[in-house]
């Protein structure tokens, strides 16, 4: 089998799995599956890291810094925000704490 | 690459597909959404011994500049900004994955003067990733910029749109093409610049309530992007992670779409055939009538069936603890009520399932429109607060409506209805609301967090 088609066996695999496993998703979970999925696309960081590591001149260096940075925003942003929004689907939230003086 | 590394990008890419099934069912999503975290971890940290790389200390202060200003930007925003934040987060992403792209064609096009062959694949993947990661970046900012009320919600079309757009879309093709058969970098960055203006035009056109839809669209396009760049560099959990962001995303954008009635070509073009999300705009003087908060709180006092369907309006004046408390107090009177939550309440699906968590209003209050549609009839009142569009008769009753055939809330079905509004300004879509004019409707003018706590006082003293 060429390496080719193991990539594209590997995208269409993918493909599925991606479909299925959302495919029950309630309409009141569409906007924190939308931000997750969002923040799942920030591992874009691991090829800005890799390109940038391989960069052999200042520009190259500076462009890939850029990438690392907007790739790390949205991978951290995205989960921290998904994070936030569903603290508050747990409903019963912790008793407030009074007395932690 | 060790093969320990491999294996532990198997392990993130799982950790991926674990996490968008959690993210799929309430009990679950916290949970899943922090093991996609910890995948991502996984990953960030193996990358540095997948190969020798140079300028690891700068690498690792741009993550931490990357880091604090994700954290920053993700913990200090208002709920009800958050789908613009989304947006925000999905271009830098899609920015991300243009620039990775035509650094690695930089690195093609050395390798091809040193007489390595290059396979069509990885340039095909490459210009991919460098026009959709581009026309993401933009697109999202657009987008922003509209949630954001930066410019209008309104659809921006002006005379040769439809000409510009196609005639980019024609050269973005053109050009990846040339990147193919004739690598050169130049080349490649004149593909993001038109890659930047194709997103832009794809934007502007789109009007403010079908913004959603749209981020969602450019959200599974980074993830195809992502995608196309895992295959440039040889990286499979890339590989994997952008396609199911790719797939479960346009999948989730067919959902929304559906949930809102519209289909994606007249989402996004529908501006440019005319009459879509354009809307009148202009304020009736037709007669309507409008009460007090006691008058209001005397209606819901002495009801025995009340419904709530809480909108964008609400959010934005922050009454939605006051509300949770009028609810209270009503509950305490013995009357069943309900929140009836539209699919698009909000600015995005699930976004008022969101508000209103934050404001604890139990989980168990809240239907949703296919479980609740049928109680309407039996309903004595219903109080609207700050929703418009997706109570809107319209939807059912006038084909040639901007929101024909979205499903709605049967408001209309209802004894008594209570709108609480700050004006007579039409919804974000911009149509007028023929139900404010009908007899059994009731308008309480006013910002929202005021006569909400007037009317709080109101049904307090009853």
């Amino acid at each position: 089998m060429s390496e080719d088609v193991v990539w594209l066996t590997i995208f269409v695999l993918s493909v599925f799995v991606g479909i299925e496993v959302i495919s029950k998703v309630s309409s009141t979970l569409h906007t924190p599956l939308m931000s997750g999925a969002n923040a799942i696309h920030g591992v874009i960081l691991i090829g800005a890291v890799l390109v940038t590591g391989a960069a052999d001149s200042g520009l190259a260096l500076a462009v890939g810094l850029v990438a690392v940075i907007l790739a790390t925003i949205n991978m951290v942003g995205g989960f921290v925000v998904t994070d936030r929004m569903l603290q508050m689907f747990g409903g019963r939230r912790a008793p407030q704490r009074k007395d932690q003086q | 690459m060790p093969v320990w590394v491999q294996l532990g990008y198997l392990v993130a890419a799982v950790c991926f597909i674990v996490a968008l099934k959690g993210l799929s069912g309430p009990g679950t999503a916290r949970r899943g959404n922090l093991v996609g975290a910890a995948g991502a971890v996984l990953a960030s940290v193996i990358v540095f011994f997948e190969r020798d790389l140079d300028h690891v200390v700068p690498i690792l202060i741009a993550i931490a500049v990357g880091t604090v200003a994700g954290v920053v930007g993700a913990q200090r925003v208002q709920m009800t900004q958050m789908p613009q934040l989304v947006a925000l987060f999905n271009g830098v992403g899609g920015g991300a994955a243009a620039l990775v792209a035509v650094l690695e064609l930089h690195e093609f096009v050395e390798e091809a003067e040193t007489g390595v062959n290059l396979t069509e694949f990885d340039l095909v993947a490459t210009a991919f990733t460098v026009l959709i990661g581009s026309v993401s970046f933009a697109g999202s900012l657009v987008t922003f910029a509209k949630l954001q009320e930066l410019m209008t919600t309104r659809p921006v079309v002006f005379p040769g749109l439809a000409v510009a757009f196609g005639g980019c879309l024609l050269a973005g093709l053109v050009l990846s093409v040339v990147v193919v058969v004739e690598p050169a970098l130049w080349i490649g960055v004149l593909l993001g610049v038109l890659g930047l203006t194709l997103g832009a035009l794809l934007v502007l056109p789109v009007g403010g309530a079908d913004v959603p839809i749209v981020i969602s669209l450019l959200n599974a396009s980074t993830g195809l992007a992502v995608a196309a760049s895992g295959y440039i560099l040889g990286n499979t959990l890339l590989l994997v992670a952008g396609t199911l962001v790719g797939a479960s995303g346009t999948l989730l954008t067919r959902m929304m779409a559906a949930a809102m009635g519209r289909s994606l070509t007249n989402t996004l073009f529908g501006a440019l055939k005319g009459g879509s999300t354009l809307g009148a705009g202009a304020v009736s003087d037709r007669p309507v009538r409008s009460a007090g908060p006691d008058d209001v709180a005397i209606l819901l006092g002495y009801a025995n069936r009340v419904i709530i369907v809480p909108g964008y309006g609400l959010a934005v004046a922050q009454a939605q603890h006051s509300l949770r408390e009028l609810v209270d107090v009503l509950g305490e009177r013995g009357i069943q009520v309900d929140y009836a939550i539209h699919p698009v309440a909000g600015r995005m699906p699930g976004h008022m399932n969101v508000l209103l968590a934050e404001a604890q209003v139990p989980y168990e209050q809240l239907k949703e429109m296919d479980e609740i549609n049928g109680d309407f009839k039996q309903t004595d009142v219903v109080l609207v607060v700050g929703a418009n569009d997706v109570v809107n008769p319209a939807a059912k009753t006038t084909p040639g409506a901007p929101i024909y055939g979205m499903p709605i809330l049967n408001v209309d079905q209802a004894e008594q209805v209570v709108f609480m509004k700050r004006s007579m300004r039409p919804g974000f879509a911009g149509i007028e609301n023929e139900l404010l004019f009908d007899p059994k409707t009731t308008l309480l003018f006013g910002d929202a967090k005021q006569t909400m706590s007037k009317l709080l006082n109101a049904v307090k003293t009853l």
